[in-house]
């Protein structure tokens, strides 16, 4: 039996049982990293001491009978949450040898379980992009066909998962960076409600849309990480005081009545065909499991990327700005005063899609065009919200694609940054609206490629579309990855 | 020179006394080792988040109550984006279109030309924002070092309508200020330290213009003085520049103490474009009228209301009461002193008129005693009970504030303590007269200017047996008989 391929589950009753000690697990995932990662390139630091350090830790915890549900599972953490002690770069030159010494509050939380950190993955430079091309130091590849991306911007997670090199991960979400992976990977992939998980340490890109979520091989895994990492910190203003419910509670409950909306704008032109069918053929077995299909309309849907791309690069302007060089990240040589000095270092330190959205960002905010720009995205992310309201006051879930395509291949819609935009048109409201979203596999293209389908929960009901990926993973077969 | 109607405008920053910065728990107090009292949050990590301190918020909406203000139930902050090595996050968290509070109104008194005169200042808003830190230059070495003790302390913005006209106005109004600040508990006020520092904007016009004139900025300014200075050099030099038939151009200015002057900073072609936009890590802020209420009902006495308390309760006079009210330490040491001895009216008149000289003089600050409020109190009791007497209640005070020290152990060692032995005091008088047989026959022929005489020697062979009065009265008896 192949370890590495276990669900996290499966994986907690041969520790427990102590058919395998905590190490030996580690070890199998660390020795597959080193195996395939080099094709892969999912991780930029492997922290294989560390690993094993915190592995035996984690058995003194099994052999004393005290273990939760992480207690020993190796993990894989995106590279802009902040580990201390562990390189965060953001997958940017910027930060390449930034070492934050505070940890992010979920990993904090995830250590108090006794989970395991394998290392950091990469990820689209400052998780700015669809692809993991934009990255300086690992552009990951595709595990299902290592000519195609992973998706992005949480595609060292999504890709680590797919090949088996952790058993889950750790990835963050702004416009589908979390779900859009997972789905070009064949995996699981849960964007919480904003407010629900810490943003503490996560190194911020829009920070009204960002939250941190699990990447996983199963909706119930994702349900498992998500009740370790939820809940409300101290430390970040935005996050929850709602009370945080078991999330596998509902997993294997009957769906019968569940009424799953449509909204046609979604499967509209510009979705290929073998997507839009396998999603369809979804939402029918949903039928068949006894749920209601309702039909329904997001008119504002043609304004979402728009909305979402003035939006996030705004924030995003005015977070990395900090980025200057002067207190750490990368500093410039050059330079004869403070002016010249950061504007060398932040031309040399950041990448070209990453200075295209900060130029973006602050042409939006500047003095006579706020209106015309910020003010309207604003604007429309209320009539979004209020589009999602009246959805959901007749369905329980939302069921869309999760990305228009497959995964492309590495070299295509680079040169596009329009086009490339436009490919978050199925992800990007679920941010704006502040709504949790889940994308799971619901089919392959011809080319044995996986397909993606989103559900997307009310606010704070994240039980709901969990329970709803799971009835749909119970019975779909998913097909490994060639790697 | 023509005459101009000057306009300003103020905009005053206070540092609010919490004990912990407004978006991190460091301390917020003044001072301490270079970068000692940062975190990753202050010094802007990257994926730190701010959270808002509650006090810093309360302490704002008190400043606002203080300055007569509406409080926005509904507040939001706003990111004011600029480049500077003392703003590590390269934003200060501010707050641009829904400040906490707004419509204030400050009345001020100050002297124009030997008149006193009184005046409205409306108050535009009052906004939370966090303070930078500070950028030390080293020449020698050639490198500008960051120190960020002072990033993310809290500080208020209060900025007033153009309602001042004179250099005059605008010093009274900070001065009004600094105390409403102080009394409401928010901030010390302590311009030598920074806590309060202010941006002035000066126009003039004439008096048939319907439009304001141009204005300039000067920003920063650190005293009561600069304030003054500034304002006065501003509208000699706009005033020049319209009569000699030149524009007055919008910028931003320096204000040189030493020399008095104004430089040209910065352009409004050249102003930052601080890209604002609402601050995402941040929640609105949301009052409801209970909270409000309480915050209201939490303000301490303000000065306004403890003149009132001096002049009702205490029965002093108007002038007495503002004399004590415009220093809220002497107000609070006289406040002391009266729990200690209640005699308002004693206690008052030896704080203007002892106390007060000894500031006055120099030799002792409002802020440095060596004797506490009850002691002043016990000095003034034993000088209207006549235990000493006034003149040398004086004497006795002047050691106090010196050294320090129990005035009753000061006047026993002085030999000052009025005894009241009328037994001693008919013996010495006796003794006295029997020693001036000449003096005394004088006075008794009717030459009643030698009685001062007769007086002064009882009154030093007396000294600390009993007061003059008692002298008075015995040594008249003993003459008469």
């Amino acid at each position: 039996m192949d370890l590495t391929a276990q669900k996290i589950g499966d994986l907690r009753s041969m520790l427990d049982k102590k058919e395998i000690s905590a190490k030996e697990l580690t070890n199998a995932y660390l020795d597959r990293i080193s195996s395939v990662d080099d094709k892969l390139e999912s991780f930029i630091t492997v922290t294989a001491e560390a690993a094993e350090k915190a592995a035996e830790k984690a058995q003194e915890i099994i052999n004393k009978g005290e273990a939760s549900a992480l207690c020993g599972i190796p993990l894989a953490i995106k590279d802009n949450i902040c580990t201390d002690g562990v390189k965060t770069t953001c997958a940017s030159k910027m930060l390449e040898d930034f070492v934050p010494f505070y940890n992010a509050t979920v990993m904090d939380k995830l250590e108090n379980e006794g989970a395991v950190m394998l290392g950091k993955v990469s990820m689209d430079e400052f998780a700015m992009g669809g692809s993991t091309q934009t990255s300086a130091f690992k552009k990951t590849k595709n595990p299902y066909d290592l000519g195609r991306v992973p998706g992005g911007s949480s595609g060292g997670s999504a890709a680590a998962v797919s090949a088996s090199l952790c058993a889950a991960a750790l990835g963050s979400d702004t416009g589908g960076s979390i779900r859009q992976p997972s789905a070009f990977c064949g995996v699981t992939g849960l964007k919480p409600t904003y407010g629900r998980v810490s943003r503490y340490g996560l190194i911020a890109f829009a920070s009204s849309l960002d939250q941190i979520g699990p990447i996983a091989k199963s909706a119930e895994d994702c349900a498992i990480i998500l009740n370790a990492i939820a809940g409300y910190d101290p430390h970040d203003g935005t996050s929850s005081k709602n009370e945080v419910p078991d999330f596998t509670a509902k997993i294997g409950q009957d769906i019968k009545g569940m009424k799953i909306a449509v909204p046609k704008e979604f499967y509209a032109e510009g979705i290929d065909d073998e997507v839009r069918n396998a999603v369809l053929n979804a939402a029918d077995y949903y039928k068949s499991l006894g749920a209601e299909l309702v039909d329904c309309s997001m008119p504002s849907l043609k304004y979402a990327v728009a909305s979402y791309y003035l939006i996030s690069s705004a924030e995003a302007s005015s977070n990395l700005s900090r980025f200057d060089g002067i207190k750490y990240g990368h500093r410039s040589e050059e330079g004869e005063n403070f002016a010249e000095l950061i504007s060398n270092s932040r031309r040399e330190g950041f990448g070209e899609e990453v200075k295209r959205r900060i130029m973006l960002g602050n042409y939006a905010l500047s003095s006579g065009y706020y209106d015309a720009y910020y003010g309207k995205a604003m604007a429309l992310k209320q009539k979004i919200r209020e589009e999602y309201e009246s959805i959901f006051t007749g369905c329980d879930v939302i069921l869309t694609p999760t990305a228009p395509t497959v995964a492309y291949g590495v070299n295509e819609n680079i040169s596009d940054p329009a086009k490339m935009y436009q490919a978050d048109i199925c992800t990007v409201t679920v941010n704006i609206a502040s709504l949790p979203g889940i994308s799971t596999t619901c089919g392959y293209d011809s080319k044995g490629m996986p397909i993606g389908m989103s559900i997307i929960g009310k606010k704070w009901d994240e039980a709901t579309i969990i329970q709803a990926a799971d009835a749909f993973e119970k019975n779909f077969a998913r097909q490994n990855a060639s790697l | 020179m023509s005459a101009y109607i000057p306009v300003i405008g103020l905009e005053v920053h206070a540092e609010l006394l919490t004990k912990s910065k407004v978006f991190c728990t460091c301390s917020a107090e003044f001072g301490g080792g270079k970068n000692s009292r940062c975190c990753p949050v202050c010094s802007g990590m990257p994926g730190t988040l701010p959270v808002i301190n509650q006090t810093a918020v309360e302490y704002a909406v008190k400043a606002g109550f203080a300055m007569g203000c509406d409080i926005n139930k509904f507040s939001v902050f706003d990111r004011k984006n600029y480049f500077y090595p003392d703003l590590p996050k390269a934003y200060q968290i501010s707050q641009l279109n829904l400040p906490l509070c707004i419509n204030g109104v400050v009345p001020i008194e100050y002297e124009e030309d030997g008149v006193k005169k009184t005046k409205n200042i409306r108050i535009n808003r009052i906004h939370l924002e966090e303070d930078a830190g500070k950028l030390i230059h080293d020449d020698l070495n050639g490198v500008s070092l960051a120190d960020y003790n002072r990033c993310g302390v809290p500080l208020i913005e209060i900025v007033t309508e153009p309602d001042m006209s004179s250099a005059a106005e605008a010093k009274a109004f900070v001065e009004k200020v600094s105390l409403l600040l102080q009394y409401a508990g928010v901030c010390d006020c302590k311009m030598e330290q920074g806590s309060i520092r202010a941006d002035v904007n000066v126009s003039i016009m004439k008096p048939t213009d319907t439009e304001f004139g141009t204005r300039t900025e000067m920003k920063n300014l650190n005293s009561i003085k600069a304030i003054g200075r500034a304002i006065d050099f501003e509208i000699y030099r706009q005033g020049k520049l319209l009569d000699m038939g030149k524009k007055v151009v919008q910028e931003t200015r320096r204000f040189d103490d030493n020399r008095g002057e104004t430089k040209a900073m910065r352009s409004k072609e050249n102003a930052h474009d601080y890209r604002y936009f609402p601050e995402p890590d941040i929640l609105q802020v949301n009052f409801t009228d209970e909270q409000l209420d309480a915050i209201k009902n939490s303000l301490p006495e303000l000065p306004a209301q403890r003149i009132m308390r001096y002049t009702n309760e205490y029965g002093l006079s108007e002038n007495d009461a503002k004399i004590l009210v415009a220093n809220k330490i002497l107000s609070d040491f006289f406040d002391a002193a009266v729990k200690a001895y209640n005699n308002p009216k004693s206690i008052c008149n030896f704080i203007n008129g002892e106390l007060m000289r000894r500031i006055n003089l120099g030799e002792r600050t409002r802020e440095n005693r060596a004797f506490t409020a009850e002691q002043l109190a016990k000095l003034v009791e034993m000088a209207d009970t006549e235990k000493v007497s006034k003149n040398d209640a004086k004497d006795i005070f002047r050691e106090m504030s010196d050294k320090g020290g129990d005035p009753e152990v000061i006047a026993k060692d002085k030999g000052l303590l009025i005894s009241n032995d009328l037994g001693k005091v008919a013996e010495v008088i006796e003794k006295v007269l029997a020693e001036n047989e000449k003096a005394v026959a004088q006075y008794k022929g009717g030459d009643m200017k030698v009685f001062g005489f007769i007086m002064g020697q009882c009154t030093k062979a007396l000294k600390g047996v009993c007061t003059p009065k008692v002298i008075k009265e015995e040594l008249e008896k003993k003459l008469k008989s």
